[in-house]
């Protein structure tokens, strides 16, 4: 059963992708020129602090907005291990698989979690908290297998015979 | 047992009856990439491994974001689309002839009961023929470009009934924002919302068409009108048995049913800077603004400018007041010309600028900065979208915008 541990970063409700990543930034020619705007008209400091293997808790509706899938490959690039939230958007949840990035339903963490503080997620179980246990679903088949090829780009080598 | 519009269309696609929460993989029938995303979509589409597209007739590439250009990077993108369309055989390119979900329908691409994909939130617009349509990002747009297929969960449907007569002062972008302000900006989400009633009959394709536009605001995967007479009428076709079915059987299975009587909807505004945050206009009033917007995907319309022009005839825009009006497309641009409406807007003191995307996501072509405050017709106020973090958008109907521009300051339209 895999398992892993990172400190949190908190944000609140309906995280749009606008504030992941502003449009101004869109025509940077990569996701590592754009990485350090994201979330800077929420918290213009956050990019800089992220640290490898963190996690974002957040509340309902993450990821809301504009179709951009610069929104959770910034995410990854800033070293976030994955995304914990009341719940996500549609397209940011499809864009998040496609690329690898781990997304977590979970209604109740979020209003007990503080900033700074560690989670533990327990794959398809449960997130482990200041002693307590907060229920998490397991990913339908056909996302896992997504995820497993290691994203979609990986999933379609594969059926191109390329890898 | 009866189906909502959205199972009916994927069973037309699959070829078997299908319920709410079964995973299915759809034949697209089109796609519509833009601007922004075609050098993301062209680099995972060759790191796939793909050889030629799938269809390239059923590929649309749009220039809207970045036209005209505004930034010294920006023409890449129309660099780049241009190699990609050489490079497969892509005969739909639109350089500069307006947004393109505009286009789409405009141009007859979508037609109803189509299922279609486009790299933006709002190709949820296609709704408006009766068509399933929904955005996605551009490495999932790369897969379709190869296979001409999608994996799709089926969505539950929610009813939005609206019947009797709208107000002469509201109109179907008021209609939208109260429906997403009762819904809440995740009300929809995963889920089809399935438009019909009297007042909804009685709407142009273009007043459908805003509020398909901006169900994606309410976390919608589509939303779904009934194709009818006007439907046919601007597609230019005459519909077929399936596109005439498509209306929600009386024993279908509905998440929830939102009923309006239209007589009681009031003109209305989303506040900075959430999308639900929905105020009526009265409760506004007098609130002094630096700028006013009306164009867009959402609201730039011939329907709209006309809305706008009636407002603005034989008045002028308030001192210290920029009003921006941006047609939807270029074909809309040429009627606004020959009715004599951009006269009128440029007489009442107005800025006309091309077609495009450019102000609504806060590229170019009237930005603004902080503590500044706009009254826009567009379909986002998040913060940072049309300027700095610290710029206050409302979002509002032409009409509305229009009297706000004479006034300078937030007034109802009469």
């Amino acid at each position: 059963m895999e398992k892993f541990t990172g400190k949190v970063w908190v944000l609140g409700d309906d995280i749009d992708t606008d504030i992941i990543i502003p449009t101004e930034y869109l025509a940077l020619k990569t996701i590592d020129d754009m990485k350090q705007y994201g979330f800077s008209p929420l918290r213009p400091e956050l990019a800089g602090q992220i640290q490898k293997g963190d996690i974002i808790v957040a509340g309902k509706n993450f990821g809301c907005g504009s179709s951009r899938e610069q929104a959770p490959e910034i995410i990854k690039a800033l070293g976030i291990q994955c995304v914990i939230a009341k719940s996500f958007a549609r397209i940011f949840f499809r864009n998040s698989i496609n690329n690898g990035l781990l997304l977590i339903e979970q209604p109740d963490l979020h209003k007990d979690v503080k900033e700074g503080d560690s989670v533990t997620v327990v794959m398809n179980e449960h997130v482990d908290y200041n002693g307590k246990q907060y229920p998490i679903a397991s990913l339908p088949e056909n996302l896992m297998s997504i995820i497993q090829a290691g994203g979609l780009v990986k999933a379609m080598r594969k059926l191109n015979g390329l890898d | 047992m009866g189906e909502t519009v959205i199972e009916k269309i994927i069973r037309n696609n699959v070829g078997h009856a299908v319920k709410p929460g079964d995973i299915v993989t759809v034949n697209v029938d089109r796609v519509m990439i833009h601007d922004i995303f075609i050098p993301f979509v062209a680099e995972k589409f060759e790191e796939m491994g793909f050889q030629k597209l799938w269809d390239p007739d059923k590929v649309v590439l749009i220039y809207d974001h970045l036209v005209p250009a505004s930034q010294l990077d920006d023409t890449r993108h129309f660099h780049t689309g241009d190699a990609f369309a050489e490079k497969y055989g892509m005969k739909n390119v639109h350089r500069s002839d307006g947004i393109c979900h505009q286009l789409m329908t405009e141009a007859g691409y979508v037609k109803p009961g189509n299922i279609v994909f486009g790299t933006d939130s709002h190709t949820t617009t296609y709704g408006c023929v009766g068509a399933f349509s929904s955005g996605i990002g551009y490495t999932e747009m790369a897969s379709i470009l190869g296979t001409g297929t999608m994996w799709i969960k089926v969505p539950e449907t929610i009813k939005v009934v609206i019947d009797g007569e709208l107000p002469e002062n509201v109109m179907s972008k008021d209609v939208i924002l109260r429906l997403i302000g009762d819904l809440g900006a995740d009300g929809a989400t995963y889920r089809a919302l399935e438009f019909t009633g009297s007042a909804v009959k009685n709407m142009s394709v273009a007043s459908r068409m805003t509020i398909a536009n901006m169900a994606i605001e309410a976390g919608a995967k589509c939303a779904l009108f009934t194709p009818d007479e006007k439907t046919a009428e601007y597609c230019e076709i005459e519909l077929n048995d399936f596109q005439k079915s498509l209306v929600g059987d009386e024993d279908a299975t509905y998440l929830n049913i939102v009923t309006y009587r239209a007589e009681d909807l009031v003109p209305v505004m989303a506040c900075p800077s959430q999308v639900d945050k929905i105020c009526d206009v009265s409760t506004l009033e007098g609130t002094e603004i630096d700028q006013v917007f009306i164009g867009s995907c959402t609201n730039g319309r011939l329907e709209d400018l006309a809305a706008a022009a009636e407002v603005l005839k034989g008045k002028k825009v308030a001192d210290y007041v920029k009003l921006i009006v941006t047609p939807a497309s270029r074909k809309i641009y040429r009627q606004a010309i020959e009715l004599g409406i951009l006269d009128t807007l440029v007489e009442a003191g107005a800025m006309i600028t091309h077609p495009g995307c450019g102000l609504c996501c806060g590229r170019a072509g009237g930005i603004l900065t902080d503590g500044e405050r706009v009254v826009a017709t567009n379909n986002r106020n998040f913060l940072g979208r049309m300027g700095t973090s610290k710029v206050e958008i409302y979002l509002a109907s032409p009409k509305t915008a229009a009297a706000c521009a004479v006034a300078g300051k937030i007034v109802s339209p009469k």
